[in-house]
């Protein structure tokens, strides 16, 4: 305990093990927060890519912080819901007819240097029989009002703004993203910044009935990690990436080393036949393909990725570590401390545990930090092969989904370099920590 | 012929020892044999080594014997048969007359508990991430003793008495931060701690530098005396026998080859490997840097297929023809009772018995 602490103790002076601690803590942090703030019901639906859950994402997009970057400004995703927005002014006049005229007003402002791709309004109105009318206007900063559309409004409309072709004729042969917001009159067609004002002028013919409308405008960028195909936002597998990737190489390292470890030790103690049949069992086992067994596995049963973790564990325990191991207690078992506990009547476990063991621990501990970063990238490497979960988000499943999709042709740098960095920066870090500890551990590589 | 040999050969040692010292030895090998088995493509025999053949003597309590002799003759597998480390494959031993292969592994970790054990290189006896206090509670919790207060008490008792003082300065070191004297001080602790009837020390001192060596002989010749022990000094190094040893046995190729007092040895060796030993060792005088010693041609046969008659008829000046490389040699005593010598010289003047 007391040389745990002052193993600690003495990390703490080595640069390269506080800074991969301090990744390490980072991601830690983020992975907890990622399991508090997106519970995991809501990030496989999120992942599962439900269209009630991601319609208001704009398709295979950066992120937002990209903006950050170059001079000219993309447009940022604007959702405005009257349902619930503050961008949205209400009024309401019910007539002595039972009609009543709705009107709402969305405001919202427009600073970017190019134009939105795509919009689209959709409708969420209620009545019995006879649907309420809409007509939608549509004010430029400069106080020009355009006519949109005049619709009447079945339950659940799309209106499409791009799809309307009298509005296009309207617009003088412009589509309605480009037509709406540029300078009058400039060509090749240049955005107009400024206020934008939007309003729909309804009148419906029945007392309850209602209008409520949602205004998305889909950006060129969006959120904290841009979006896949599927409209999802990648930093929902992103951030639940960290958790997996860590308990799956944290456990197929701990595993591997602990029994690894314990293997080689039964083995060396016992010797004789014992000793044997595990050298046998893992010369076998060291020339068996690992990545085509998994793929089998994955193939033919089931690709969860615990399944993964425990046949990756399964394969390797009779592995390299075990001969690694092995040379190590050999030349333990013949130290005279070890005749010494024989003479005064040790059990073989208690020297198995107490007097060999320990001895092999800083060689393991080390080692299987370092080792951690292996078993992350399989799993990856795995996902990448097609052989990742099914349902969880992972890292190696998004680089997955950005090969199968063309992300480097189409120039969507972002949909692989974001899980490769963060890969990197796991590895840097279990590394960092890794070479620090076997220095510490092993006097001998101590600087002076 | 070869039986009656040795049934010949335990008269003699219960007679030799009966008259000196009576009861029941507390340490009797009889015609021990310590054979390691050679596999061939892991299971198949393929021969024995004999590291030990045909090894009989007694010790009673309070003796001190010194085994000589050089290295690879079976000392070291002697030593660990006698802690019950190896397995005999013929003979046996008994301690305080119960015989050693009669008993359960219970009873066997309880009789490892009354024999100390010295090593050679006490750095290498003491595991490296113990704690002194660490190292000397490890054998009273292996043995029972529950009660930390108790384990506490004996371990300072055992320090104070081999003069690890004071003992605070010591009990939470590491074998690192001890000097070589110290380590062995420990060691030494660790083999008291238990209150054992015989210490076995295999080269206590070899390890050591001049100047700590007579320390640690003439502690472990106090604590020999102050709890009656007996002790088995293990030696290449014949100049430190003298310490505390009464009798020293020189082994040759798995066998006791003589057993005299060191008196007997020093001045009146009678087996010509015995002879060829004591010329080998050097004396801190500088004419011997212009003397050529006389050592015997060849080296130490091999155990697994050794000399038929005895085995150091190869190497020996005066062997005889037809008698040493054919026949086993009895023990004689040509000369004062209690010095036996296996050497075909001797059978004329020696009596036979």
């Amino acid at each position: 305990m007391k040389a745990l602490k002052n193993a600690f103790r003495e990390i703490l002076r080595y640069p390269a093990a506080v800074g991969g601690l301090v990744i390490l803590f980072l991601l830690i942090v983020a992975a907890i927060s990622a399991m508090i703030f997106i519970p995991y019901d809501e990030a496989i639906s999120l992942w599962r890519g439900d269209e009630a859950v991601v319609y208001t994402n704009p398709k295979a997009v950066p992120p937002a912080w990209m903006n950050f970057f170059t001079s000219e400004k993309l447009p940022v995703t604007q959702v405005i819901n009257s349902v619930d927005s503050p961008k949205v002014e209400r009024v309401v006049e019910p007539h002595s007819d039972g009609t009543t005229d709705i009107t709402l007003t969305y405001t919202f402002d427009f600073e970017y240097d190019r134009f939105y791709p795509e919009m689209v309004l959709y409708f969420d109105t209620t009545f019995d029989t006879k649907q309420p009318f809409v007509a939608i206007r549509w004010v430029t900063p400069d106080g020009t009002e355009i006519r949109v559309a005049d619709i009447g409004v079945d339950r659940s409309l799309s209106y499409r703004f791009a799809q309307d072709d009298k509005l296009t004729r309207r617009l003088g042969g412009e589509v309605a993203e480009i037509g709406l917001f540029k300078v009058p009159d400039s060509d090749p067609p240049v955005p107009q910044k400024g206020t934008y004002q939007m309003r729909l002028e309804g009148l419906t013919f029945e007392p309850d009935s209602t209008i409520e409308a949602e205004l998305v405008m889909y950006g060129m960028v969006h959120g904290l990690a841009g979006t896949d195909h599927l409209r999802r936002d990648l930093l929902t597998p992103l951030l639940w990436g960290i958790p997996i990737a860590l308990s799956f190489g944290l456990v197929a390292s701990l595993g591997i080393s602990i029994l690894g470890m314990a293997i080689a030790a039964v083995g060396v103690w016992y010797g004789g036949w014992i000793d044997e049949v595990i050298q046998r069992i893992t010369e076998v086992n060291l020339v068996l393909p690992f990545l085509p067994i998994l793929i089998m596995i994955g193939t033919f049963y089931n690709r969860s990725i615990w399944l993964m973790l425990g046949v990756t564990i399964l394969l390797s325990i009779f592995g390299g570590q075990v001969k690694q191991n092995r040379a190590i207690f050999l030349q333990i078992k013949e130290t005279t401390y070890v005749e010494a506990a024989k003479a005064y009547g040790a059990s073989d476990m208690r020297i198995i545990f107490l007097y060999l063991i320990p001895r092999i621990i800083p060689v393991i501990i080390p080692a299987l930090v370092a080792g951690i970063p292996g078993f992350v990238f399989l799993e990856a490497a795995l996902a990448v092969l097609g052989l990742g979960d099914p349902v969880l988000p992972t890292w190696g499943k998004v680089i997955n989904d950005a090969s199968n999709n063309g992300a480097l042709f189409r120039g969507l740098y972002y949909w692989v370099l974001e899980p490769a960095a963060l890969l990197a920066l796991t590895g840097l870090a279990f590394a960092m920590l890794g070479f620090s500890l076997d220095r510490v551990f092993n006097p001998r590589l101590r600087e002076a | 012929m070869e039986n009656i040999q040795k049934t010949d050969q335990n008269q003699v040692n219960t007679m030799d020892n009966a008259s000196k010292n009576n009861g029941t030895p507390l340490l009797s090998l009889k015609n021990l044999h310590v054979w390691f088995e050679l596999k061939r493509w892991g299971f198949a025999h393929a021969g024995y080594v004999r590291a030990v053949d045909d090894v009989s003597f007694d010790l009673h309590r309070g003796d001190a014997i010194a085994i000589v002799g050089e290295s690879g003759s079976g000392k070291t597998s002697l030593m660990k048969t006698i802690l019950g480390i190896n397995r005999p494959i013929k003979g046996d031993i008994f301690f305080d007359g119960q015989s050693l292969s009669e008993l359960n592994p219970r009873q066997l970790r309880e009789f490892r508990s009354k024999i100390g054990f010295v090593q050679q290189d006490p750095y290498g006896a003491l595991p490296p991430f113990m704690s002194v206090r660490r190292i000397l509670s490890e054998p009273l919790i292996i043995n029972g003793i529950k009660d930390p207060d108790e384990r506490e008490e004996r371990i300072r008792k055992v320090m104070s008495e081999v003069k690890l003082n004071p003992v605070d300065d010591f009990i939470e070191k590491f074998p690192h931060m001890l000097s070589g004297g110290q380590q062995q001080r420990v060691v030494i602790a660790r083999a008291m701690i238990l209150g054992p009837k015989l210490i076995v020390a295999d080269e206590p001192v070899s390890m050591l530098d001049a100047s700590v060596r007579v320390e640690i002989l003439k502690l472990l010749e106090n604590l020999q005396h102050s709890h009656d022990l007996a002790v088995i000094y293990i030696t290449h190094d014949l100049s430190t026998v003298r310490y505390f040893s009464e009798r020293i046995f020189v082994m040759y190729a798995g066998q006791l080859i003589e057993k005299s007092s060191v008196d007997g040895i020093l001045s009146n060796h009678l087996h010509p490997y015995t002879d060829a030993l004591l010329k080998g060792t050097s004396e801190p005088d500088a004419n011997n840097a212009k003397i050529f010693k006389e050592v015997p041609p060849g080296e130490p046969p091999s155990l697994v297929n050794p000399p038929k008659g005895c085995r150091f008829h190869p190497r020996c000046a005066k062997m005889i023809d037809g008698l040493c490389n054919v026949e086993d040699p009895p023990e004689f005593e040509p000369a004062e009772p209690g010095h036996l010598t296996f050497c075909w010289l001797y059978k004329q003047n020696g009596h036979e018995s």
